[in-house]
This record gives structure tokens, C-alpha cells and sequence, in this order.
């Protein structure tokens, strides 16, 4: 028979990862330090890749003279607009899918049937229906945050744990007070993280929707300066919408961590 | 005399061709405890759920006759196994949300504070689930029942998720809320010494499909009674025999199944 014998080695190391902020910070401000001593160095034409400094002066410029909030005010009015009513309807048709049967086959068929359709190419039709103007742009952020809205809550009331919809039927509940005070809040943390994919999908469509036929906003602002190979502004442009997709996460982050503090 | 009778006559259920239960007919005093018994999957819960409204029966009526107070909310009230609180309101709003709608706020609160005292909970009104234990969780499951003023209590299987300590004493602390409240009780489980600690009327039902296989009474008061009084072990002993044969066939039967 065998024998054993010496030490029990600890053997369940690992398989934990953990967050460390320093590196984040460090990997970007490195990236940042080989980028613009690449180009100080000539290793990189800055009109093929502007440098940091370049484009931080580009949006100082474009800031004092008032021009970068022109664009982003109207940008932020469409964004806001869009991304409201299409969560609102979102949410609504999300819920009677996910409470009514009358309503669960119809409603996904339609789902799956627009939701993949690339909202872009619907644009030309939007602008025939809802004219040059804004009616076209909300029209798209609106249908293209709809969709993903629609699946997430009905995802959300799906996942509601059914021993406590029960629950409140045993204790003679309405359906109205079984929606408010069971299926909403339990649906919530979907939605919420709904909203994080739906808020991205509405800044892609709010840049492509001013892209095509915008006098203002981000989006048309990007697609004039790389007409003129601007590429300081272009990148500007760029950086103030990936500030505006950081800024919108950090308010669904303090929105999730106010309503969702029981977790 | 004020109190709730649930009687059931020739009550039957099939899930499409499995029948569970079979001609089940018994009548639950009011202010009594009835305990149901039998082995797994002899449709114990099942039955509970139809004497509550939760489940329709393919067979037999269910009913329910007798006086109910003025204040009673909710006539025929659950706790629930898994407790059902809900993990996003406190210790306190998981009680209001049963009260809301039907009752002033100040007699919401009136009513919270007292079923908090009764069930010892006052100082974690303000407390997450989350941040409870087992025991306490199903004591926050019996205040919510006992807020609504219920005529009939229907309790699953309520100390099975909890620790072999915590159900001794919160065994302890059933017995007393009952004996107080008079509530007509129906109480199902698989603890023997639960059913000997509560039961008036232990139901002791056959394996599936479910038959009233014996009717065993126990004349005592609750507060009478304690976790080892030799008759009520004898009691145990004797429903344990009646038992064993069943719950070792239906444990066969669970595992021969095919998954």
C-alpha cells in the first residue's frame, strides 16, 4: 500500500481577481505618456494621430469660444429626449410582455422581428416621416433604446422570484400593489442594468442620427472636422463623447447604488 | 364561538395524469392546530395550497365557516418555507406592504409595533433581510402573518430551512404565539417532534397519491406542552412507525425516477 506523508499545501489560490484602481489609472496616463512621446518624437504624423496635447489644446480652443458647448447642448437635448422616450416605452411594453400572456407572444415576435434591424438604415425613412429636424433624431435614439429596454424588463419580471408574487396574492394584494411593491422593485436591478447598455446604444445613434443632416451637435461637429482632416478637433470631438459615455455611467452607478442599496 | 372552520371534503389533484391527492376530507376546528404529515411528495403542500386558494383542486370543495373579527385583513394567511420577504424593503416595510392600502398610517404603524413586540423583532425594524438569520427572517414571516389578523394560519413547512437550534426555540416561540393568537392552524411538516409539539390533530397521509392514512388527536394546550414530555415522544413514536415504511418507499421512488 502506498504510503503518505509530509505537508498539506494550500492548493485553492487564484480564480479571485481583484479590482485595483492604480492600475487602471497607470495602464491610461502609460498609454498617454508612449503616445504623445511617440509623436514628440516623430514616430507618429499628427495628422494621422494628433497627439494629447494637441487635442487637449483643441478642446481648450474649443471651449472658451463657446463652440464645444453649441454642439454639446444640442447633443445633450437629443440624448435626453431620445433615450427618455425610449425607455419609457421601453419599460411600459416591457412589463405588460412580461406580465400578460395575451400580450407576451405578440410583443416578443415584434421585438425579435425590429430589434436586430441596424437603426442607422432607418434613418432615411425617420427623416421622411418626421421631417430634417430634430422629430428624426429622437425618432432614431428613441427606436434603437426601445428595444433593448423592452427585453431587459421583461427579463426583469421574469427573473421576480414567483414564491413572492405568491406571496403577495396570499395576503389578498392587488395587481396593481403586486406590480408596485413586488414586480417593479424586483425587476428594477435588470433595468438598471438595461440602462447602462441603452445609454452607450443612444450615444452610437445620437452621433450617427447628427451625422446626417445636423448643423449642431457632436456628431455633426466630428463629421465636419474630418471633412477638413482636422484631426485635433475630430479627436476632441471624440474625447468629449467618450467623457459623455464616462459621465452617463457614473450616473447610472449612483442611481443603482440609491435604489438598489438593499443588495 | 369566534374562530374560522376549514373543511374540506373528497378533495382531489392530479398534475395531468399524476394524481397527488385522493379523497381527502377532514375539518379543522377553530383555534385548533392541524398538522399534516407523510412522507415527501405525499402532496402535503399541495393540499396546503388548496386550502388556501392558491391551488384549485380537480376534486372536492373547500370551505370555510364561522366568525371573523372586524380587523381581519387577510381570513386565510401563509408562512411561507423560504420566508417570501421581500430583499429590498426593511423588517418593518416587508410588514406594511401587506397592511398598505387598507389602513391608515397610523394604524399601519400601531399594528407593525405590536407584531414586532409579539415576535420579539422591535429593535430590528429598520433592518434588511439580508442582514437577519434564518430564525429571525421566519419570525419577521410570522409578524407579517400575524399584522393581518388572519382567522387561519396555513404554515409550509415554516423551521425547515432553519438550523436544528434555531427550530427548537423557534419551535418554543410558535407554540406560544399560537396558543396566544387562537388562530385556527394548519401546519404542514416532515419534523415529527414539531407535530407532537403543535398538533391538536396530526393528519398523517399516505404516499402519493395522498390518503388520509391515520387521524391522531392530542388533547392538550400548547402551553402545556414541552419538547421532551414523554407521552408526546411516545406520540412521535407511533407516527413515526406509521411513517417509515411509506417515506423509505417514496424515497426509492425519488430516486428510481428518471431525471
Amino acid at each position: 500500500m502506498p504510503r503518505l506523508e509530509g505537508p498539506v499545501h494550500f492548493r485553492a489560490a487564484g480564480f479571485a481577481p481583484k479590482d485595483r484602481a492604480w492600475a487602471s489609472a497607470a495602464t491610461l496616463l502609460g498609454l498617454l505618456a508612449m503616445w504623445q512621446a511617440s509623436a514628440s518624437f516623430g514616430l507618429i504624423k499628427s495628422l494621422f494621430l494628433p497627439p494629447p496635447v494637441a487635442i487637449a489644446t483643441a478642446l481648450w480652443h474649443l471651449t472658451v469660444s463657446g463652440e464645444l458647448w453649441k454642439h454639446l447642448s444640442a447633443s445633450l437635448m437629443r440624448l435626453f429626449v431620445g433615450w427618455t422616450l425610449g425607455t419609457v416605452f421601453g419599460v411600459g411594453m416591457g412589463l405588460a410582455v412580461g406580465l400578460w400572456s395575451a400580450l407576451r407572444s405578440p410583443g416578443m415576435a415584434i421585438v425579435a422581428a425590429l430589434f436586430p434591424i441596424p437603426k442607422i438604415a432607418l434613418v432615411p425613412l425617420f427623416i421622411i416621416w418626421f421631417g430634417i429636424g430634430e422629430g428624426s433624431k429622437i425618432a432614431t435614439l428613441a427606436f434603437g433604446v426601445f428595444f433593448p429596454t423592452v427585453i431587459a424588463t421583461a427579463g426583469g419580471v421574469d427573473n421576480v422570484a414567483r414564491g413572492l408574487i405568491r406571496m403577495g396574492q396570499s395576503f389578498g394584494l392587488s395587481t396593481g400593489a403586486i406590480v408596485r411593491g413586488i414586480i417593479l422593485p424586483g425587476a428594477l436591478p435588470a433595468i438598471l442594468s438595461g440602462f447602462r447598455v441603452t445609454t452607450s446604444i443612444a450615444i452610437v445613434l445620437l452621433v450617427a442620427a447628427e451625422m446626417i443632416g445636423a448643423e449642431r451637435g457632436i456628431g455633426a461637429f466630428v463629421l465636419s472636422a474630418g471633412n477638413l482632416y482636422d484631426t485635433d478637433n475630430l479627436l476632441a470631438g471624440i474625447v468629449v463623447l467618450s467623457v459623455l459615455g464616462l459621465i452617463v455611467a457614473w450616473i447610472i452607478g449612483r442611481l443603482e447604488r440609491a435604489l438598489l442599496s438593499w443588495r | 364561538m369566534m374562530g374560522l372552520r376549514l373543511i374540506l371534503e373528497q378533495v382531489s389533484h392530479a398534475y395531468r395524469d399524476l394524481s397527488v391527492l385522493d379523497g381527502i376530507t377532514l375539518t379543522a376546528a377553530p383555534g385548533e392546530v392541524l398538522v399534516l404529515v407523510g412522507p415527501s411528495g405525499c402532496g402535503k403542500s399541495t393540499l396546503l395550497g388548496i386550502m388556501g386558494g392558491m391551488l384549485a383542486a380537480t376534486g372536492g370543495t373547500v370551505s370555510v365557516t364561522g366568525e371573523v373579527a372586524a380587523d381581519c385583513l387577510n381570513p386565510l394567511t401563509y408562512v411561507f418555507q423560504d420566508f417570501a420577504l421581500l430583499p429590498w424593503r426593511s423588517v418593518a416595510g416587508n410588514i406594511d406592504l401587506v397592511l398598505r392600502a387598507r389602513l391608515p398610517k397610523a394604524e399601519r404603524q400601531a399594528r407593525i409595533a405590536e407584531v414586532l413586540a409579539l415576535t420579539n423583532l422591535t429593535e430590528f425594524a429598520g433592518a434588511w433581510p439580508r442582514q437577519l438569520s434564518g430564525g429571525m427572517r421566519q419570525r419577521v414571516g410570522i409578524a407579517r402573518a400575524l399584522a393581518v389578523r388572519p382567522a387561519c394560519l396555513l404554515m409550509d413547512e415554516p423551521l425547515s430551512a432553519l438550523d436544528a437550534q434555531t427550530r427548537d426555540l423557534l419551535l418554543d416561540e410558535f407554540a406560544a404565539i399560537i396558543a396566544r393568537a387562537g388562530t385556527t392552524t394548519v401546519y404542514v411538516t416532515h419534523n415529527l417532534k414539531e407535530a407532537v409539539r403543535l398538533g391538536h390533530q396530526i393528519v398523517v397521509l399516505s404516499r402519493r397519491p395522498g390518503r388520509i392514512r391515520a387521524t391522531v388527536r392530542i388533547d392538550r394546550a400548547l402551553t402545556d406542552r414541552t419538547a421532551r414530555d414523554p407521552d408526546l415522544l411516545v406520540i412521535g413514536e407511533e407516527l413515526w412507525r406509521m411513517i417509515r415504511d411509506d417515506a423509505a418507499a417514496a424515497e426509492r421512488e425519488r430516486v428510481d425516477a428518471p431525471a
